[in-house]
């Protein structure tokens, strides 16, 4: 018996932009694309090639905990997606072995009508658990979940911490040989995060492999051994985690209060619109991943239009890392900017928001970024585009130590009156 | 899927080329959310609504009113000397059935986009269980059939017996037209704009509202070429029973519905099961 659970050579990804299909090979293909010539868009933007992952090869122990890293669009997640065969190469082969869990969305499959107790069995069975199994388990699941008054409530009446605890929880009892896992703690407070990771640890000590993606830095380091660090669609390295993380971090594409959209990155769906950039500015105007709650601070998303849209509104979507949103703002909401942006030209355009100081609480907050034209059509969205720390130094009330509940600080104006 | 000697399942990554297998087995391994995926479609079909389950009832027995006062009183459409509201209803039981999965199996696929990008199953398991769970609507429409059978003094015979078969043809016809009609979905949206208007064509192609008997006899295997001819008919024949035998010739006219009815389940299998390598890139 071997001691490989993951082998994959050479494996690559090709999509190409603004064509539906992958490969045009077979005559049916030919046909179909025949037939939609008529609705075809130009020649040149049919043929772009994104190579979402080029000649990727490694193997991976039977029981090693091993992270991947890389911005945004390096090929993380389509690599996540090869390997847990939602999707399939376009060259090379790869041999798994043992059965594969994944968790790259928790909560898909879940349905908002059905009850807490009913999504536990549907969204176990859409993992690929037996219903002996999920049955074997609930008790656990639920216990592991906290929502156990609410088990037969609808969970579109969960707030969505709840949610995504139950969520988590079932996908987190469905030991499986390989447990592939995306991003599932950039929301959640920091008090479940910790629970996910020590089960998570715990998956790894029962000798079952973990392949885990994170942009958390100190999750990584914590919980993998080994590293892969990805790099536009390429392995730029492999290394013992502690190492692989310096590199990363050094290399400059971690994201630190910006985030880039490359031109591949933006659905071809968006167009004629373009996400350039989103910036968090601190109150001197620097380009930073925290700011202090005393300063203003400000949210910058730099876009590009290809041809004129009317009705264009930009919208920020701030959330708490517990997935509450905090609250929801448009760059037209003032009736006055609204008339004398009724139609934005094509271009290259900043929408800048200010928030004033003395704002949001000590934490971690998620900005959501999304443009669309009011019922008529949505270009782009991001729910969770950045995330921003806030140091609470000067806030109101620091005089005393204990932690203050809610995502807001602000700064009241108190009278005490002896009557 | 293959399961080695030491119980491990190693699972090939390769580029798609060629026919792919089938793989049915694949499909068996995951017959449980073939259930929980039908189980949740009923669940949550009524939810909210004011009706419930009534409208599994409504539907046919509305249409079946309709169709008595139109056809059946206003234009006197002949009917073997059967009282025309169970010989629409008779039809018409089969054929919301069919309707109802055709649609649901051609038109789910794409609304579980965001299942089918993020977890690995086999895809064929959504339109299957779209036609797995008209069977319950099925099954509560079928005692206003009774009851309708009670009133009008029908005699079963022992052609009720073969229903269940007639049913299924149903049902292999819906998955046969919807395993196509879901995987052109993922690439041609306009599917869903299509699939109301092609139920539409096909209710009066099929003799739902009238008999065959009305086709001129040299014609009639054209209505063959038809599966639902061969479901609907066979309906009237196996419900009616003696009293409904003239136009129904269960032989040709059968025979060519369920041979037409394999071949395009048959390729539409292979059609599936060759795109769905896809769906999660293009959906």
């Amino acid at each position: 018996m071997t001691d490989i659970a993951i082998h994959v050579e050479n494996i690559s990804k090709k999509y190409i932009i603004g064509q539906l299909q992958e490969r045009q090979d077979t005559l049916r293909d030919l046909l179909v694309s025949t037939f939609r010539q008529p609705f075809a868009r130009k020649k040149n933007q049919e043929n772009r090639v994104l190579w979402a992952l080029r000649d990727i090869s490694f193997d991976i122990q039977r029981g090693s905990v091993v992270g991947i890293v890389g911005r945004n669009g390096a090929g993380k997640s389509t690599l996540l997606k090869v390997l847990s065969r939602v999707t399939e190469p376009t060259s090379g082969i790869g041999e798994i072995r043992g059965r594969v869990g994944s968790l790259l969305e928790v909560g898909t499959g879940f349905h908002p009508e059905l009850t807490g107790r009913e999504n536990i069995f549907l969204n176990g069975a859409i993992l690929g658990m037996k219903r002996i199994e999920i049955e074997k388990k609930f008790d656990e699941i639920v216990e592991f979940s906290e929502v156990a008054r609410f088990i037969d409530t609808p969970v579109k009446r969960y707030s969505s911490g709840m949610y995504l605890r139950l969520a988590f929880a079932v996908a987190a009892h469905l030991e499986p040989d390989i447990l592939v896992v995306d991003e599932v703690l950039a929301v959640g407070d920091a008090e479940f995060q910790r629970k996910c990771l020590g089960k998570m640890s715990d998956v790894a000590e029962q000798g079952r492999t973990v392949l885990f993606v994170s942009h958390n830095m100190s999750a990584i380091l914590r919980l993998t051994s080994e590293t892969l660090v990805l790099e536009k669609g390429e392995m730029v390295m492999r290394a013992p985690s502690s190492e692989a993380v310096d590199y990363y971090l050094s290399s400059g594409f971690a994201e630190t209060g910006e985030r880039y959209w490359e031109e591949a990155e933006g659905p071809p769906s968006a167009a004629p619109f373009r996400p350039l950039a989103l910036r968090i500015r601190n109150g001197q105007g620097i380009v930073m991943d925290t700011v202090r709650s005393v300063e203003d601070m400000s949210i910058e998303f730099e876009y590009q239009l290809s041809a004129p849209i009317s009705g264009l509104r930009i919208g920020y979507y701030l959330m708490s890392t517990r997935g509450e949103y905090v609250f929801t703002t448009f760059d037209t909401d003032e009736p006055t900017l609204f008339e004398k942006h009724t139609l934005r030209p094509a271009g290259r355009y900043i929408s800048r928001c200010k928030i004033p100081a003395d704002t949001f609480n000590e934490g971690r907050f998620v900005v959501g970024v999304n443009a669309s034209s009011y019922r008529i059509q949505r270009f782009f969205q991001d729910e969770r585009a950045l995330t921003f720390n806030v140091d609470p130094a000067g806030a109101p009330g620091m005089q005393w130590s204990e932690q203050r509940l809610g995502p807001l600080r602000p700064r009241l104006d108190w009278q005490i009156e002896v009557i | 899927m293959s399961v080695e000697q030491n119980q491990v399942p190693i699972t090939y990554l390769k580029p798609a080329r060629g026919l792919a297998a089938l793989n049915l087995r694949d499909l068996w391994e995951y017959r449980e959310l073939v259930y929980f995926l039908t189980w949740r479609d009923l669940k949550v079909r009524y939810k909210q609504t004011l009706l419930g389950f009534t409208w599994v009832i409504l539907q046919p027995v509305i249409n079946m009113v309709v169709f008595t006062i139109l056809f059946g009183e206003l234009l006197s459409v002949p009917t073997d000397g059967i009282p025309y509201p169970i010989f629409s209803f008779a039809a018409l039981l089969p054929w919301t059935y069919f309707a109802g999965s055709l649609t649901r199996s051609s038109t789910t696929l794409v609304g579980s986009a965001n299942l089918i990008s993020k977890v690995y199953f086999p895809r064929m398991v959504i339109p299957i269980s779209g036609v797995l769970s008209g069977f319950v609507d099925f099954a509560i429409a079928f005692i206003i059939l009774v009851i309708m059978m009670l009133v009008y003094r029908i005699i079963p015979t022992w052609n009720l017996l073969l229903l269940p078969l007639f049913l299924f043809l149903a049902m292999l016809t819906a998955l046969g037209f919807g395993l196509w009609l879901s995987a052109l979905n993922v690439r041609f949206r306009d599917i869903n704009h299509l699939v109301p208007f092609i139920i539409e064509i096909w209710k009066y192609a099929t003799p739902v509202i009238y008999g065959s008997a009305l086709i001129p006899e040299k014609f009639r295997f054209i209505l063959g070429l038809n599966p639902l001819t061969g479901v609907v008919e066979g309906f009237r024949w196996a419900i009616l029973g003696e009293k409904y035998v003239r136009s129904f010739n269960p032989g040709t006219l059968f025979i060519i519905s369920i041979a037409i009815t394999f071949i395009v389940l048959i390729s539409g299998i292979v059609f599936f099961r060759n795109t769905e390598r896809t769906f999660a890139d293009i959906i």
